[in-house]
C-alpha cells in the first residue's frame, strides 16, 4: 500500500506564509520509524501576533529534531521567572498525564516497565534513540490496565512507542515515510491513547491502582509502591449503587484497532475501584446517594480525608514534602483556579526536583520519571487534575526523558528546574499578558462587560483596561456554592471599577444592558467546546440569544485533543454537602433533615461545556481565533511545545 | 333602567375597590386578575338576565307569572327595551353618553316613586336586582371554587403527559408542580426529578423535601447546572407567576435561561398554572415593568462589603451595584405547552381563553369619575 504512496515534499499550496519562515533544515536521512502517514508535512501556520516586543517569536514549527535543543522560541531557558506566586505547587500525579507523544516514561498503569529505556522492537524503529522506548512485554499489558481499559493493549503501546518516536523525530518532515497499515494503526492507537491518557479531570484514580500492579515488574517499582504499601486497610464503606460491570465499556479485543478514545478510570466498575483503593494514599470513602448518572466518576465524601492525610505526613517518605502540602491545599481548597494549581504543582515539582538524588544503580530518567508519576497520582487522590496541570506534566516528563544520558546529574536536575521555571514563564505568565493585550483592543469606552465566576485573566484584563483609562461598566455573574464572584468582585471594587452584581439566575435580566462577554476557561477542547467552571454555558447561552458577543479568554497550554459533547461524560464532582446548607442563611437548612434520605441526591458539579456555537472568539497568546481553530492550534503548536 | 343602573353601578363599585387594590401591588398581576373576571361576570350575568327578560318580553302576554309584568308592562317594556338597547349594544359614543343621563335619570326615578306604582316599581327594581346580585354572587361562588380546585383539575392531566422512566426538570418550587407530579405519582408513573434550588429564595431545597417524602427519586442541583443537566431531561415543568395575553410567561428569575436550555436541547416546555394567573394585558417591556427588584442582602452579605460602599472615589455615585430580580419574562416562543385547568393549550391559544374570561372593557380597571 505504501508503495502507491511517494513522499511528498511539496509545500502545502494552501498555506499561505504571511510570515517569513526559515527554510526546513533536511532531516537527516536515517530510517525513520513507522511514520504515521495522516497528514500533509506540517508547515508553519503565521498566526500573525501584534507588535508586542517580546523575546516570544511567534512559534514557528520546525522540522528539524534536535534531541537537545529544539528551540521552539528564542526563549533564554535561564531566563528568570517573572513573579510567579510563590505557592507550594501541588504535585498533581497526572498519571493520566500519559506522555505519550514521546519518549517519555509511560505512565506505569499502562503496564510499561516504569521509566524503563528499552529500544523499541518495532521493526523499522530505530534511528534516534528516544529517550523511553519501551520494549511492553505483551503479557505486561494484557494485565496492565487495571482501571483502564487500554484499547489495544500490545499494538497501541507499540504503536504508542512508535508514535513517539516518531514524534520524538520531530514530526513530519518534509518526507513521509511508508508505513504499513498495521503499524499506522498501530501509531494511530499509540496517539490516541496518548491523547486521551493526558488529561482528565474525572479523576484517573487508576493511576494508583496501575502503578502498583506494573510497577512490580520494574525496576522503580520501590518508589511508587511505598506509598501504596503505606496506606493501611483502605477504609472501604461498600459502595452504595452496586455496579454491574458494564459490558459496553470494556472493549473487547477487537475494538483496539477501531478509533477509541482512551477511557479512563471507570468508577462504575466495582473491581476497579476496589483495586484502585487498594493502592490509593489517600483515604477516600464513597459519597452515600450518588447521583446514577455520574457513576462513571469519582464521588467521595468529603471531609475525611484532610484529617487523615495529616495524620500521614510525616509517614509517606517517598512524597515530598512540598508535595505533599500541595496535595492539602488542593484538598481543602486553599488553592483553586486552573493557573494557579498549575502554577503551584509545578513549583513543588521543581522543589522535589532540586531535593532528589539519584539512588545508585538507578538511571535518573526513569528513577525521576517514576517519582513525578507517583506525586501525580497523589494529587490525583486529593483532587481530579486539571486539563492545564495534565498538559504540564506531560510537558515535564517529556523534558525528563529528553534529558541526554551523557549530563551529570546536577546539570539535569538544573535544566529540569530552568524548564519548568520557562514553562511557568511563558506559557502562562507571558501568555497571559498577551491575552491582556488582545482583549483590551476589543474594549470601547461606555462598554458593559459581563464576566461570570472568577477568572484570572479576565480579573487581569479588566484591571489593566481600568488602568489604561477606558470607561466601563463590569458586571459580575455569580452562583452557588463557590461563590467565587464575591472575592473578585472585592477586588475590582477596590481597584475603583465600577460593578453590578447579580447571581446567574437574573442574567436574563441584566443581559439588555451587557455589551460583550467575557469569560475564562478551564480548557477548550478540540471540538471547540469550552471546558470551565458549570454556569459558564447557561451564561454564554443567554449571551448569544441576546446577541451579545462571547470571548474566552484563555491561554494556549490550556488546550487539549480531547472532544466532549456534553457535560456528563467527564466532569468533576464536588462535594455535595454544600449544596444543602447555604452559607450565610442558616434558615435555609431545609434539606439537612433528609440528607441520608435513599431518594435525595445532592449533585454539585464543577464544570460544564459550553457548546462552541455560543462562543464568538477566543483569545489565546497565539492571537484571537475562533472556536473552529482550537484543534489547529493544538496540532501545530502542540508539538512544539513537547519539544522544548 | 334599573338594570343598567344595577350593573353599572355594581361595576363602578368593583372598579372603585379593584383600583385601589392593584394600586397596592401592581407586580401582582393576579389581583388584576380576579377584580377583571367579576367584572366580566357582572356583566355577563347582567346580559343574561337581560337577554332572558326580553324573552320574557317577547312572551309576557301570555305569562301568567311575574305579576309586574303585568301590573306595568308598559312600563316594564320601556325599561326592558331601554336596557337592552344599553347592553346589548356594543359600546360606542352614544351608548356611553347614553349612560350617564341614565344613571342620572335613574335617581329621581325612584325618589320620585311614592305611590303604589312606586312602590311596584322599586320592588321590580329590588327583586330583579336582588336576582342581578344573587345571579353574580352565584357566580362569583363557582370561580372561588375553581381557584380552590386547580390544582386538581391540573393535576388530573399529569398522567397524560408523564409516563415511565422520565426524567422532569424544574426550578425552584411551585405548588401547582408539586400537586401535578404528586398525582402522577398516585398513578405508580416512575420518573426522576431534578430540582434547580432557585436562589436566591432557594425554594428548591424545600421542594426536593417535599417530593422526598411521598418517595420520588430527587436531584438537586445548582442553578448554574441546569444547561449541564438538561440533555439528559426529557421535560421542563414550571410554574408561572402569570400568563401574559400573548403567551408569554411571568416567572420566578432564572427560568428564562431555563427554557433557552430546553430549546437548545429540544426538550418540551411545560408551564402549568391556574386559570387565574391569565393576565389580559399584553407585556411591554416586562423585565423592568412586571419585575421586582427585592433587597440586596440575599446575595451579598453587607458586613463583608461594607468597605467596598466607599461613595467618595466616584464623586459620590456608588462603585457597586446588586441586583436581585424577582421575575423573569419568558417569550411565547419558547413554550411549549400550557396545562391550565381548563386542559392543556399552546401559546397562540391564549388570547382565546382571555376573550373567554375577561371583557375588553375592563381591561383598565378605572374607578369611573362620576359626572
Amino acid at each position: 500500500m505504501d508503495h502507491r504512496r511517494v513522499p511528498r515534499a511539496v509545500i502545502d499550496p494552501k498555506v499561505r506564509q504571511v510570515l517569513v519562515v526559515t527554510p526546513p533544515i533536511p532531516r537527516p536521512s536515517h530510517p525513520r520509524p513507522a511514520r504515521l502517514r495522516r497528514r500533509p508535512p506540517l508547515r508553519p501556520i503565521p498566526v500573525p501576533t501584534p507588535t508586542l516586543t517580546l523575546t516570544l517569536t511567534s512559534p514557528l514549527r520546525r522540522r528539524r529534531r534536535d534531541a537537545a535543543l529544539v528551540p521552539v522560541g528564542s526563549y533564554n531557558p535561564s531566563e528568570p521567572l517573572l513573579g510567579t506566586p510563590p505557592m507550594t505547587s501541588p504535585s498533581s500525579r497526572a498519571d493520566a498525564d500519559l506522555n505519550f507523544s514521546d519518549d517519555a516514561p509511560s505512565p506505569p498503569w499502562i503496564g510499561r516497565t516504569g521509566g524503563g529505556k528499552v529500544a523499541s522492537s518495532f521493526p523499522g524503529s530505530s534511528g534516534e534513540m528516544m529517550a523511553a522506548a519501551k520494549n511492553l512485554p505483551k503479557s505486561d499489558l494484557t494485565t496492565a490496565s487495571v482501571v483502564k481499559t487500554l484499547p489495544g493493549v500490545s499494538e497501541t503501546n507499540k504503536g504508542a512507542l512508535v508514535e513517539m518516536q516518531a514524534d520524538g523525530i520531530g514530526a513530519t518532515g518534509s518526507q513521509k515515510q511508508k508505513t504499513t497499515k498495521a503499524e499506522r494503526r498501530a501509531i494511530q492507537e499509540a496517539q490516541r491513547a496518548a491523547k486521551a491518557a493526558a488529561k482528565e479531570a474525572g479523576g484517573v484514580k487508576s493511576a494508583a491502582a496501575s502503578t502498583g500492579e506494573v510497577l512490580a515488574a520494574s525496576k522503580q517499582a520501590k518508589a511508587v509502591k511505598s506509598p501504596s504499601q503505606k496506606k493501611d486497610g483502605p477504609q472501604v464503606t461498600a459502595p452504595v449503587s452496586s455496579s454491574e460491570k458494564k459490558v459496553g465499556d470494556r472493549l473487547p479485543e477487537k475494538d483496539r484497532k477501531k478509533d477509541v478514545p482512551h477511557p479512563r478510570m471507570q468508577f462504575d466498575d466495582i473491581n476497579r475501584v476496589e483495586k484502585a483503593k487498594r493502592r490509593a494514599v489517600v483515604n477516600q470513602s464513597e459519597a452515600r446517594n450518588r447521583v446514577e448518572l455520574f457513576r462513571h466518576l469519582p464521588q467521595y465524601e468529603h471531609g475525611t480525608q484532610l484529617p487523615d492525610l495529616e495524620a500521614k505526613f510525616f509517614h509517606l517518605d517517598p512524597l515530598h514534602p512540598s508535595v505533599y502540602k500541595v496535595g492539602l491545599q488542593y484538598l481543602s481548597g486553599d488553592i483553586h483556579g486552573g493557573n494557579a494549581r498549575c502554577i503551584a504543582m509545578l513549583l513543588a515539582f521543581r522543589e522535589a526536583i532540586n531535593d532528589y538524588s539519584t539512588p545508585p544503580k538507578k538511571s535518573l530518567v526513569r528513577d525521576l520519571t517514576a517519582k513525578v508519576s507517583s506525586y501525580v497520582s497523589f494529587l490525583i487522590e486529593c483532587r481530579p487534575l486539571s486539563i492545564s496541570m495534565g498538559n504540564a506534566i506531560r510537558f515535564l516528563k517529556n523534558r525528563i526523558a529528553k534529558l541526554p544520558h551523557t549530563m551529570s546529574e546536577l546539570e539535569a536536575k538544573s535544566s529540569l528546574q530552568s524548564d519548568i521555571d520557562r514553562f511557568i514563564n511563558e506559557k502562562i505568565v507571558l501568555a497571559d499578558k498577551i491575552i491582556v493585550r488582545h482583549a483590551f483592543a476589543k474594549i470601547r469606552d461606555g462598554d458593559v462587560l459581563l464576566t461570570y465566576g472568577s477568572s484570572s485573566v479576565v480579573e487581569m484584563m479588566l484591571v489593566y483596561a481600568h488602568e489604561q483609562g477606558k470607561q466601563f461598566r463590569v458586571v459580575i455573574v455569580d452562583s452557588r456554592p463557590k461563590l467565587e464572584g464575591q472575592a473578585l468582585l472585592h477586588r475590582l471594587v477596590k481597584k475603583g471599577l465600577n460593578c453590578t452584581y447579580t447571581h446567574i439566575n437574573a442574567v436574563s435580566y441584566i443581559m439588555h444592558e451587557v455589551t460583550r462577554v467575557f469569560l475564562g476557561a478551564s480548557s477548550i477542547l478540540s471540538n471547540g467546546t469550552v471546558y470551565s467552571r458549570v454556569g459558564t454555558a447557561c451564561v454564554a447561552m443567554v449571551a448569544h440569544s441576546f446577541r451579545v458577543p462571547v470571548l474566552i479568554c484563555c491561554e494556549a497550554y490550556k488546550f487539549h485533543e480531547r472532544v466532549q459533547l456534553d457535560s456528563i461524560c467527564s466532569n468533576e464532582l464536588g462535594d455535595p454537602d454544600v449544596i444543602a446548607k447555604v452559607s450565610g442563611r442558616k434558615d435555609l437548612n431545609h434539606l439537612s433533615n433528609c440528607v441520608d434520605n435513599e431518594n435525595l441526591q445532592l449533585l454539585n458539579l464543577m464544570y460544564d461545556v459550553t457548546p462552541s456555537d455560543y462562543v464568538s472568539m477566543i483569545i489565546t497568546d497565539y492571537g484571537m481565533l475562533p472556536p473552529t481553530s482550537v484543534p489547529v492550534i493544538v496540532r501545530e503548536y502542540r508539538r512544539e511545545q513537547l519539544w522544548i | 333602567m334599573p338594570y343598567t343602573n344595577q350593573a353599572a353601578s355594581l361595576i363602578d363599585a368593583v372598579r372603585a375597590v379593584g383600583e385601589q387594590m392593584i394600586a397596592a401591588n401592581p407586580v401582582e398581576l393576579a389581583v388584576g386578575n380576579i377584580v377583571r373576571r367579576v367584572l366580566h361576570i357582572i356583566r355577563e350575568e347582567d346580559l343574561s338576565s337581560t337577554t332572558t327578560a326580553i324573552e320574557g318580553l317577547g312572551l309576557s302576554d301570555d305569562d301568567v307569572d311575574g305579576d309586574e309584568n303585568e301590573d306595568h308592562p308598559a312600563l316594564s317594556a320601556a325599561v326592558l327595551a331601554a336596557a337592552a338597547r344599553s347592553t346589548l349594544r356594543a359600546p360606542s359614543l352614544q351608548t356611553l353618553l347614553e349612560d350617564i343621563p341614565v344613571s342620572a335619570a335613574a335617581p329621581p326615578n325612584s325618589s320620585s316613586g311614592g305611590d303604589s306604582e312606586g312602590r311596584s316599581k322599586s320592588a321590580e327594581k329590588s327583586s330583579r336586582s336582588r336576582k342581578l346580585k344573587h345571579d353574580v354572587i352565584e357566580a362569583m361562588n363557582e370561580l372561588i371554587q375553581d381557584i380552590d380546585t386547580c390544582h386538581e383539575q391540573i393535576s388530573e392531566q399529569a398522567v397524560e403527559h408523564i409516563h415511565q422512566n422520565e426524567v422532569i426538570l424544574t426550578l425552584g418550587r411551585s405548588r401547582t408542580v408539586k400537586e401535578f407530579l404528586y398525582a402522577a405519582k398516585e398513578k405508580k408513573r416512575s420518573f426522576r426529578v431534578f430540582v434547580a434550588e432557585g436562589a436566591p429564595r432557594y425554594q428548591g431545597h424545600v421542594l426536593a423535601k417535599e417530593l422526598v417524602a411521598k418517595g420520588l427519586q430527587t436531584t438537586v442541583i445548582t442553578d448554574s447546572a441546569v444547561f449541564a443537566m438538561i440533555s439528559r431531561v426529557n421535560m421542563v415543568i414550571v410554574g408561572a407567576h402569570a400568563i401574559m395575553a400573548n403567551g408569554g410567561v411571568v416567572a420566578p428569575v432564572g427560568i428564562n435561561m431555563v427554557a433557552l436550555a430546553a430549546q437548545k436541547h429540544a426538550v418540551p416546555f411545560v408551564v402549568v398554572a391556574g386559570s387565574h394567573k391569565l393576565c389580559p394585558l399584553y407585556p411591554h417591556n416586562p423585565e423592568v415593568l412586571l419585575n421586582e427588584l427585592k433587597s440586596p442582602s440575599d446575595l451579598l452579605d453587607f458586613g463583608e462589603f461594607s468597605d467596598c460602599m466607599d461613595f467618595g472615589i466616584q464623586g459620590g455615585s456608588p462603585l457597586l451595584h446588586v441586583v436581585n430580580p424577582t421575575f423573569d419574562y419568558i417569550p411565547p416562543k419558547l413554550v411549549s405547552l400550557f396545562i391550565t385547568d381548563t386542559g392543556g393549550h399552546n401559546p397562540s391559544y391564549i388570547y382565546r381563553l382571555i376573550a373567554d374570561y375577561y371583557s375588553a372593557d375592563d381591561l383598565v380597571v378605572q374607578g369611573k369619575s362620576t359626572s
